[in-house]
């Protein structure tokens, strides 16, 4: 291990900083965590403005389940994501087998399918009238649900299983870039020094690709920690169920709050951890492009574990749900055909870029002054900034409204006491304040996957560009950017496929007449009728896709190949 | 070529207030589905030329209303289930309205004293009963659900859900909150499995024998039966009027208030006359096999065959003001555990 050294180092050296270019990274760091921050810290400030507490009734009736249970939902998402996700990682980098370049983004596939989507064709595949027990009955001569036993789709199990089936894509993307920007001769020296190839895996590869893994499982929990539509629909009592039920049946927003600061406290507390556990370790490569990943030639018999391992995810996250949906779309295509799916698409399509492109030119700002300045503060502001995610997207969405709507009147106000005109609202309700709640909920996937490669970029590439006399912006555009391709690459496609996915702040904030993909679906599907909507779901599946595949190339071409 | 596709984005975008008609417009929050929305929205357009703008979601809208104050575009706010719309009533959100075609299409127990609120379609909560399994007459009331010997037979949606919660409220007015309780915990005892699922889902599991008896609202009925292949299902189970012979069948309402702050006033009355007049409320009898709130329209065939309805005579008021003590029976008997 040479390139990759853990040992204690504080990062840039203040000395390497000229201070006034340095200071405007500074500034434009703390003012956009300020915008940022800013829904998280209004939910947070709901908290203190319940109706009544609803603590003592809680902790008398549901919350112990609801805690188990969201512990349990979130362990067993956790493991299945990292076993598929590292899995088909290391078997699409490092292995040769057939079909490996299809399963290289096939394997992302399943992302595209909405966690509440998948969990509803399941349910109709698998419930008493849907096809499988159909064959089962008819196979048997069963006559009725009592005389045989199907294992319930609607439990906790069920949803473990559809929810880490559509979100393993999170740790498979984070953990191949991550295998992709490690020098293959770390791999050939701990090989050279006895280790197997499973031992390498786990005592270099892993530790090395950790901070990736992280970003990437951090993402599935909070991701976990705050879905409302699948346990609601299999009736999972998780937290976010009892934070729902705060607000929308008992009418308490501030309760809801701060039963959402509680759980964004167990993040925070959660992803401390992680980086407390390998706070001692700085991992530098100078990563070298020219040489090539040398991937294992394999017997037969284990070309198909590998083909076996890459397809099980693929199959039963992507091509069984998809099919389905095309099934049902078929069925009732004369109900559901509508041109209205045209609009729709560009809605998605343009949000979903524009919010993208701005999560993007964000993270990478944020996590680039974060390398200029480690400070404790610069890591704080990280945090900061990408709390969003660790929160129910209804809730956020009403987190943007209270600044944005209070913006707004303020402006209004002002206009009208010293002009006489009313400038009304600006930006509530509008485009902007949906990309503006996207970029904050899904900040913490660009900031954290950036800030995740950038510390593995030896500071000796910061100092050669800037005692060659570049300033911090042109040694980030012409040394750093080129070098980061992949990961931007990666973070833009997440962040595209989860807006365009997204659904409870869309919902909240849109202007009126407005539709994305997600949110028609979803008219049908909150209506008991999803099959009216198979349609536009597939249409989102493929939209989702058609980017997936395209920046997958650019991805794979980050390196060249041997 | 990307450009060119987000440059048209943008444009279908900035275009999005639609170019308003020259008789103005009527902006709709609404926490019903848009699609539900569409044939009396076009209908009301049809008629009187003003266009109508929705945002449709399930939760949040109340709250963007209240932030937007008295800048909010939105006119009107559409709902179902009373105590969702009694909470805009409480957050001073809604202003009164009345006029006399609205009082004369409305009766007075489906409205709000002050005009706050008008209903506009009703729906009863049945009971489904397996027509294999259950004979005619053995259940007839909410108060059965809990008689030992439906041990096992019965399925529900989550405890939670706005529509039984207003069931558990109507309980409560009846009966008092302990002795509800005590009936929701032999429910509870009875079900055949945990609360899951929607309505229909419900009635599905009573096809496939899981169940014999379940609680659903009438249109959801109504609808299986219209769609080809969910009609074999909704065939296997007869429907109860729960309480027919005694104090009456529960009933929720859908409804509409004018927001304090509506930009539109007078369109968005007109909107509100127009969707209690006979014509729209028969587009909503035939599209969605809700009830008519104008009694002077029948509800669709489809409907009218299942018998009469008698709602219960309670004040949908009184069920507003029990939901809290609803909500958290149900956590305490922990209903869906």
């Amino acid at each position: 291990m040479t390139e990759a050294v853990s040992s204690a180092n504080p990062g840039l050296t203040q000395p390497l900083l000229a201070k006034r270019t340095s200071k405007r990274w500074l500034i434009s760091a703390i003012a956009t965590t300020a915008i940022v921050a800013l829904p998280v810290l209004s939910v947070l400030f709901l908290a203190f403005f319940p109706e009544e507490n609803i603590w003592p009734h809680l902790i008398d009736t549901t919350l112990p389940r609801y805690l188990i249970t969201t512990i349990q939902l979130m362990v067993g998402v956790g493991i299945l994501t990292l076993v598929i996700g590292l899995a088909t990682a290391w078997a699409v980098t490092m292995c040769e087998f057939p079909g490996r370049k299809f399963f290289e983004w096939g394997l992302l596939l399943p992302f595209a399918i909405p966690a509440y989507v998948i969990a509803y064709v399941y349910t109709s595949l698998l419930d008493y009238a849907g096809p499988v027990q159909v064959a089962m009955r008819d196979w048997f001569g069963w006559k009725n649900a009592t005389e045989y036993w199907f294992p319930e789709i609607r439990s906790l199990e069920g949803a473990t299983l559809m929810i880490g089936l559509v979100l393993y894509p999170y740790v498979y993307l984070l953990a191949r870039a991550a295998f992709l920007e490690q020098s293959p001769s770390l791999f050939a020296v701990s090989r050279s020094l006895g280790h197997s190839a499973l031992s390498t895996f786990f005592k270099v590869v892993l530790p090395i690709a950790r901070p990736a893994i992280a970003v990437g499982l951090s993402l599935v929990l909070m991701e976990t920690l705050n879905d409302f539509g699948t346990v609601d629909f299999f009736a999972v009592q998780t937290l976010t169920r009892g934070l729902f039920d705060t607000w929308m049946n008992l009418g308490n927003l501030g309760g809801a709050a701060q039963i959402a600061t509680t759980m964004l406290m167990f993040v925070v507390i959660l992803v401390t951890l992680e980086r407390y556990s390998r706070r001692r370790q700085q991992q530098y490569a100078a990563r070298d492009n020219r040489d090539p990943i040398r991937r294992f030639t394999m017997s037969f018999p284990r070309q198909m574990i590998c083909v076996a391992v890459c397809a099980f995810p693929l199959v039963f996250g992507f091509i069984v749900p998809a099919a389905a949906l095309g099934y049902y779309a078929w069925d009732y295509f004369d109900e559901s055909w509508n041109p209205v799916f045209i609009r729709n698409t560009f809605n998605s399509l343009f949000l979903s870029s524009a919010a993208a492109l701005t999560t993007l030119v964000i993270g990478v700002t944020l996590a680039y002054s974060r390398r200029l300045h480690n400070t404790r503060g610069m890591q704080v502001l990280m945090r900061l900034s990408s709390l969003g995610y660790a929160m129910p997207g209804a809730v956020l969405a009403v987190g943007v409204i209270v600044p944005l709507a209070g913006f707004d009147n303020w402006l209004d106000s002002l206009m009208r006491d010293y002009f006489n005109v009313s400038t009304g609202l600006l930006l509530s309700g509008t485009a902007f304040a949906m990309i503006f709640a996207y970029t904050v909920r899904f900040l913490a996937v660009s900031a954290g996957s950036v800030e995740s490669a950038l510390q593995k970029i030896t500071p000796s590439m910061d100092m050669a560009s800037r005692s060659l006399g570049h300033t911090p912006g042109k040694t980030l555009i012409n040394v750093h950017l080129p070098m980061l391709r992949g990961t931007l690459l990666t973070a833009a496609l997440v962040v595209f496929v989860d807006c365009m996915k997204e659904l409870p702040a869309t919902l909240i904030l849109r202007p009126f007449n407005f539709d994305t993909l997600a949110t028609y679906v979803y008219q049908f599907a909150s209506d008991e009728q999803l099959y009216h909507s198979a349609l536009p779901a597939l249409i989102i599946v493929i939209a989702g896709i058609i980017p997936i595949i395209l920046m997958n190339r650019s991805i794979s071409n980050s390196r060249a190949m041997a | 070529m990307r450009m060119k596709l987000a440059a048209t984005a943008a444009m279908a975008l900035a275009a999005l207030p639609l170019s308003a008609n020259a008789d103005g417009e009527v902006n709709i929050y609404s926490y019903r589905q848009a699609y539900l929305l569409e044939p009396l929205l076009n209908a009301f357009t049809e008629e009187t030329g003003i266009d109508t703008n929705v945002v449709f979601a399930k939760q949040g809208l109340a709250e963007r209303l209240e932030r937007e104050g008295r800048n909010s575009p939105a006119d009107v706010v559409m709902t179902v289930d009373i105590s969702r719309i009694n909470e805009l009533v409480e957050k001073d959100l809604v202003a009164s309205v009345d006029t006399d075609t609205l009082h004369k299409n409305i009766p007075e127990n489906l409205r709000h004293p002050e005009g706050k609120w008008y209903a506009l379609t009703t729906r009863g909560r049945l009971i489904f009963a397996s027509k294999e399994r259950v004979k005619e007459g053995e259940i007839t009331s909410y108060e059965q659900l809990a008689d030992d010997k439906w041990e096992g037979r019965i399925c529900t949606r989550s405890g939670k859900h706005p529509y039984n919660i207003a069931l558990f409220s109507s309980m409560i007015a009846h009966h008092g909150e302990a002795e509800t309780a005590k009936w929701l915990e032999g429910l509870k005892d009875n079900l055949a499995r945990k609360p899951q699922g929607g309505d229909r889902d419900q009635i599905k599991a009573i096809a496939e024998g899981v169940c014999d008896l379940s609680i659903g609202n009438s249109y959801y009925y109504g609808n299986m039966l219209k769609d080809d292949k969910q009609r074999p299902i909704a065939e296997q189970v007869n429907l109860v009027f729960p309480n027919a012979d005694g104090r009456g069948t529960h009933v929720n309402i859908s409804g509409i208030s004018l927001t304090k702050s509506a930009p539109n006033k007078d369109n968005a009355i007109k909107l509100m006359e127009f969707l209690s007049s006979p014509e729209a409320q028969r587009i909503y009898a035939e599209a969605n096999t809700e009830y008519p709130a104008n009694p002077d329209v029948k509800p669709s065939g489809l409907v009218a065959e299942w018998g009469d309805i008698h709602p219960d005579d309670l004040s949908l008021q009184e069920i507003a003001n029990n939901r809290e003590a609803a909500v958290k029976l149900v956590d305490r008997v922990d209903y869906d555990g």
